[in-house]
């Protein structure tokens, strides 16, 4: 697993609700094995905002690599394409604050060593008014060792999150091999699944039908 | 953890317990997962990571690769993603994996071939790479999505570490109105809960869910994801049962009833939950007017006066004045099918207003079975004749017009769409997608706009 302690660069103000990993990564744009995540990423949105000549803060030059996105609640709702996080990380996301996500997409961003910070409401509505009022200009720091962000005037907000996750982004733990410590106790169920519910262990499905 | 007295356990916490390897002190829980599915689109990644990490597959026969996602509908008119397909193939055949290869008997979009083929049984923990997974619901198995990442974890581990979730119950009360079918019923209750209300929960549908047909449980089960909800369940009985013998055969369909093994799967009478609401099933087909599966309306109703900015921009985007009614909008495109409302159920209800009719000039109306089964069953019904006669194009099984294996659809068209998701550009950009059921969207390519179901029904019950 990719490792995450902190980051610091400015950060995106883009302050929508149920932003869905179709508008993150849309299918046609990542349907490839090899997709442009440049292009791809928000790659509607930023198209028919160019177009309209009101450019998404993607495209403005003061937050060229911005590594902290913060948005608004429900964030990577709709499908799980995990193409959705890696389009973000390779535009150099790194950080995403908001006031909750889709449970999928932040296990994703986990896999991805990419921050997901949850702060309240209230909260999240003052950081965000602050990284509006920043506009690409100062440096902002999401520090996950002291589960802390930090804003370019020395506020700080703090973020709770969970111990087993920070001790594996801070030491980019391998989830496999973390797993597999327990293999005894999955042995275990394996067996006493073979005793108790004998017909969930076996498959059987006839392909002449 | 003592066990808690059976009256007062819920089904999720009979699947979960059951299922449950090792629990942490901070409330992780390593999960054992009883099946796999992995579609096309995201087989090529995690099975090349799965090799750079040399990573070994702990159960091969208890995973599944399936072709969905990026089947061709038309192979002659559309671009077929070829190398999706192939990459899939070859990870089959390296890894030494189950495949439901394009044109295989058993082929279908992962949540609906898996229950039919027997692969997803009740009581079943069941994770895939898909968010819709949470539809086997409908036969009480235990689903969950997940990224391509997590799912090398399972592969290995034959396990998944997660947060035990909030539990809700929605029991359905009254019943079935003409015209209105499981989809009505969900869309109605993403009007009244949102998408907030059940986020992260494992959310149980009772009451009326229970007089539901299989089909139609899964179609709850499979909407619940638009919620938010982890996961979602119908407690199983003998019609699942029954429904597995018509489907995956005598033998397995024995075997269960032989076990019980549906017989402990429900909620019992005292049981607890987070959230316990009711709704009452609409008395009216719902439809979408929006860019959210919760911006829904009464068929028959207005869409809202637009006084915030996101259903200002929601409007503008559906092209739609506020406080009008849909009812005779222009239609341009319908499309029935994807792994909501592509069971033979589905492909049925729509056939009855199809029969004896035509879709309207202008209209392309595209139906896809949501497998090869269901396309069997309805050809020897009948069923797929019907479409055909009435001018509907029928397309090869897979995800097709909901996840872009279908053809394009011209920039600005209006679509009926029995799929779960209207976001702005997930058909096409700047496609306007309306979601109904099958009965609303077969009504709709007959009429060539929106049009009320029920005005073709001539007031039979179906």
């Amino acid at each position: 697993m990719k490792t995450f302690t902190f980051v610091r660069g400015k950060a995106i103000p883009f302050l929508l609700d149920d932003i869905d990993t179709d508008q993150i990564a849309p299918a046609n744009l990542v349907r490839t094995l090899t997709p442009d995540y440049k292009i791809a990423m928000f790659g509607h949105r930023r198209a028919s905002a160019i177009a309209a000549d009101k450019p998404l803060p993607f495209d403005m030059p003061q937050y060229a690599g911005a590594p902290i996105l913060v948005t608004g609640k429900n964030f990577g709702c709709g499908s799980a394409r995990e193409v959705a996080v890696w389009a973000l990380a390779e535009n150099g996301i790194r950080c995403i604050v908001a006031p909750s996500f889709s449970a999928v997409y932040r296990e994703s961003c986990l896999k991805n060593g990419i921050l997901p910070v949850v702060l309240d409401e209230p909260s999240h509505a003052d950081f965000a008014a602050i990284c509006v009022r920043d506009d690409g200009r100062g440096e902002f720091v999401a520090d996950l060792a002291s589960r802390t962000l930090h804003t370019p005037e020395g506020r700080e907000f703090p973020f709770a999150f969970d111990a087993g996750e920070r001790e594996a982004l801070l030491h980019g733990l391998d989830d496999v091999a973390s797993t597999l410590r327990y293999v005894g106790d999955i042995e275990r169920w394996e067996t006493r699944c073979e005793i108790e519910t004998p017909w969930l262990r076996r498959v059987s499905i006839d392909t002449s039908r | 953890m003592p066990s808690p007295d059976a009256a007062s356990r819920t089904l999720f916490d009979i699947l979960w317990s059951r299922h449950v390897v090792r629990e942490e002190a901070n409330g992780k829980t390593l999960l054992y997962i009883d099946r796999t599915v992995i579609d096309d689109v995201r087989a090529p990644f995690v099975f090349a990571n799965m090799k750079r990490r040399d990573l070994n597959i702990r159960h091969p026969e208890l995973a599944l690769l399936v072709q969905d996602h990026a089947v061709a509908t038309f192979p002659n008119i559309s671009n077929p993603r070829i190398e999706f397909a192939e990459a899939t193939r070859n990870a089959a055949r390296e890894f030494g994996l189950r495949l439901f290869d394009v044109g295989a008997p058993s082929q279908g979009i992962s949540h609906v071939a898996a229950p039919e083929s027997g692969f997803v049984i009740p009581g079943a923990s069941y994770i895939s790479v898909d968010s819709h997974a949470p539809t086997v619901g409908g036969i009480g198995a235990l689903g969950f999505g997940c990224g391509s990442t997590e799912m090398e974890h399972v592969l290995a581990t034959q396990c998944v570490w997660m947060q035990r979730p909030k539990q809700a119950r929605l029991t359905l009360t009254g019943g079935l109105a003409t015209g209105v079918t499981a989809k009505d019923i969900v869309l109605r209750a993403l009007a009244v809960f949102g998408r907030e209300t059940f986020a992260g929960m494992a959310l149980e549908f009772a009451g009326a869910a229970s007089l539901l047909s299989v089909e139609a449980r899964m179609t709850l089960c499979n909407m619940a994801v638009e919620m938010g909800a982890r996961t979602a369940l119908v407690a199983p009985d003998d019609s699942v049962i029954d429904w597995i013998e018509a489907r995956a055969g005598i033998h397995l369909a024995s075997e269960l009833r032989d076990a019980q093994a549906v017989s402990s799967l429900c909620s019992g009478a005292s049981a607890v939950f987070d959230l316990d609401v009711t709704l009452e099933c609409p008395d009216a087909p719902q439809i979408t007017w929006g860019t959210s599966p919760a911006q829904v309306m009464a068929i028959d109703g207005v869409t809202p006066r637009g006084e915030d900015a996101t259903t200002t921009r929601a409007l503008a985007y559906m092209d739609l004045a506020p406080d009008t009614p849909l009812l005779g909008k222009k239609v341009d495109y319908v499309f029935i099918g994807s792994c909501t409302n592509a069971r033979f159920d589905d492909l049925e209800a729509a056939a009855n207003i199809l029969r004896g009719r035509h879709v309207a000039d202008g209209v392309r109306a595209v139906v896809v079975p949501g497998s090869r089964a269901v396309e069997r069953q309805a050809a020897a019904s009948g069923i797929k004749d019907i479409f055909i006669a009435s001018g509907f194009v029928w397309g090869e099984t897979g995800c097709s017009m909901c996840a872009g294996g279908g053809e394009r659809i011209a920039s600005g068209s209006r679509v009926v769409s029995t799929t779960n998701r209207n976001f702005e550009n997930r058909q096409g950009p700047d496609v306007r997608t309306h979601l109904a059921s099958p009965l609303t969207a077969a009504a709709a390519a007959i009429a060539g706009a929106i049009c009320d179901p029920r005005s073709l029904m001539n007031g039979k019950s179906q």
